[in-house]
């Protein structure tokens, strides 16, 4: 235990998560896009600003609908140039929108190539570095992968790369259930700032961000509506 | 849903939403148990101490297997009884257990509330796996997944308990669970063995038939011979012939009823061989799900930082945090 006691009570360091990016918050924080989808729907929004906290906010749509759309069939295109047709491919989504992310690819996979290509959902939980800092109890939803990827070649999917952390975790969870052939990456975007040494091999879009910005994906599944926004705090 | 409970206790009292949450965190952990490589990293660094103070194999195992999928290291006190013949008191035992810092001590004891008594004085956190009569929340919850996954609801399910009501932990916390999510208990056994307060809280009969009619799952208590139950029964063969659960029972019950049992069996005294090994029969799932629980349990009470600490100690003393005397150092 890393905590000292105090008055009988045993304290362990508070430390606030990672950062605040919605790849190192994935779990932790499940009513966050709650609290944010409500404020979005403020009608100063539209306007592309608002206090909330007294703390203006600044909201910039960098891929729309169509946008997102595009991208996807892109990078479908470039996973079945890149291995050759769909022989032995599998796709892994990081729970949770790497999952509708996925499923995404897949459909548009089969509409290309005509042949289906299995894919399971990876819940990188039991794998982060902060499971003891951060202060909310992340939940487990639970692997789903129902078939061996003993020497496949798997594609990892997740909606945002930032610090490289949930790659990593989804990386010791994938060793876990068996040695693929080879593991490649697909995000839809990649807003820089990596903390370890990962890169994917299929990016929807490169986006410059500084560290106090936060990159939002929404996917119609989970929130609503496909859109990819940039949002900035005391814009 | 944030889970901010320090120990786990008893399921008196636990919202419904709070069981259900450990149900669909536990569920998410069966699939670990199925892998080529059954362990996860999570608990890496932690230690879990099981100190039993009463006989037991299969929970005793069931949290090592579960604390060791999830990496924690698992020191089990052989016979901490040895300590308590020296004439060494409880407390001072978990003190000196304390003071090596486990991050959770799982204890098994005869009388009911150790587990309550240590959580007062403990820093880490406690898991009670059985206080005398009391509860053996873990079994209830495994029990309780156990159902879930053959029959998703739990409002309106009737669950008969059967056999000795009196001295089952494992009827009190299953109890307190299933009344908690909506389900309808009954409880059956012979009269000397029925608590007269259970009225309150279920349909009590000595008809095991009455208590089986039309119900979706019977659970079979083990009767419990080491706790002179000599004593509230004329005998062994005489109970088995008015509360041994029989196929001719069954027969009443819901068609896909479900027969469960806590184990040990004592065949042909409290459940015939052919109703444990039938096709009714839950009774290995029960032990597969154990782990499962045991697994989500130490992790929603080994990770996180946790605030809602102080307010836990503060409830169960009764004192403001800031002004409890430094125990257990």
């Amino acid at each position: 235990m890393t905590g000292r006691a105090v008055d009988g009570i045993c304290t362990r360091t508070l430390v606030v998560p990672l950062s605040w990016s919605s790849e190192a918050r994935k779990e932790v924080d499940e009513n966050h896009d709650k609290k944010f989808r409500n404020q979005t729907l403020c009608p100063l929004v539209a306007r592309g600003l608002f206090f909330a906290g007294g703390e203006p906010v600044t909201e910039r749509v960098v891929l729309d609908a169509q946008g997102v759309d595009r991208a996807l069939t892109r990078m479908a295109h470039e996973i079945l140039e890149r291995n050759k047709g769909v022989q032995d491919l599998v796709l892994i989504g990081i729970r949770s929108r790497g999952v509708h992310l996925a499923e995404r690819l897949r459909s548009k996979i089969e509409s290309i190539e005509g042949a289906s290509v299995p894919m399971g959902i990876i819940d990188i939980t039991l794998y982060r570095d902060d499971l003891s800092r951060s202060r909310q109890q992340p939940q487990v939803k639970g692997t789903r992968v129902d078939f061996p990827i003993d020497d496949r070649r798997v594609v990892l999917v997740d909606d945002v790369l930032f610090t490289g952390r949930t790659v990593r975790a989804a990386l010791d969870a994938l060793v876990d259930l068996g040695r693929p052939k080879n593991v490649q990456l697909c995000v839809l975007v990649d807003r820089g700032h990596r903390e370890l040494p990962i890169r994917a091999d299929y990016v929807g879009k490169n986006l410059p961000t500084a560290l106090d910005e936060e990159v939002q994906v929404r996917l119609t599944e989970s929130d609503g509506r496909d859109e990819v926004v940039l949002v900035r705090q005391g814009g | 849903m944030e889970f901010s409970r320090r120990h786990l206790l008893g399921l008196e009292g636990m919202p419904k939403e709070e069981i259900l949450f450990l149900l669909d965190t536990a569920a998410s952990f069966k699939e670990i148990s199925d892998r080529d490589i059954k362990k996860v990293p999570t608990l890496r660094g932690k230690t879990v101490v099981a100190a039993f103070f009463e006989p037991s194999t299969r929970t005793r195992v069931s949290f090592e297997i579960a604390a060791k999928r999830m990496s924690a290291d698992f020191v089990t006190l052989s016979a901490p009884a040895s300590s308590a013949a020296k004439g060494e008191t409880l407390l001072d035992t978990a003190r000196n257990l304390s003071a090596m810092q486990p991050d959770a001590l799982v204890i098994r004891h005869p009388s009911a509330g150790a587990a309550h008594l240590l959580a007062r004085h403990l820093d880490c956190a406690v898991i009670n796996a059985g206080d005398g009569a009391h509860e053996h929340p873990t079994q209830a919850l495994l029990d309780l997944l156990t159902i879930r996954e053959r029959k998703p609801q739990f409002e309106g399910l009737v669950v008969a308990i059967v056999g000795d009501i009196l001295h089952s932990r494992v009827a009190r916390s299953n109890l307190h669970a299933l009344r908690a999510v909506g389900a309808e208990v009954r409880l059956a056994g012979p009269r000397t063995l029925l608590p007269r307060e259970c009225a309150a809280f279920a349909f009590a009969t000595t008809d095991v038939r009455e208590a089986v009619r039309g119900a979706d799952v019977v659970m079979v208590l083990r009767i419990q011979r080491e706790r002179q139950v000599g004593n509230y029964i004329p005998s062994i063969e005489e109970y088995a012939r008015y509360f041994c659960l029989r196929e001719e029972h069954l027969a009443e019950a819901k068609p896909d009823v479900l027969v469960m049992h806590p184990g040990p069996l004592n065949r042909g005294v409290e459940i015939a061989s052919s109703v444990a090994d039938g096709p009714y029969s839950v009774i290995l799932d029960q032990v597969r799900n154990g782990i499962a629980v045991r697994m989500a349990v130490l992790y929603l009470l080994l990770t996180g930082a946790r605030e809602a600490m102080a307010a836990t100690r503060e409830q169960l003393q009764g004192i403001p945090a800031g002004k409890q005397r430094r125990v257990g150092r």
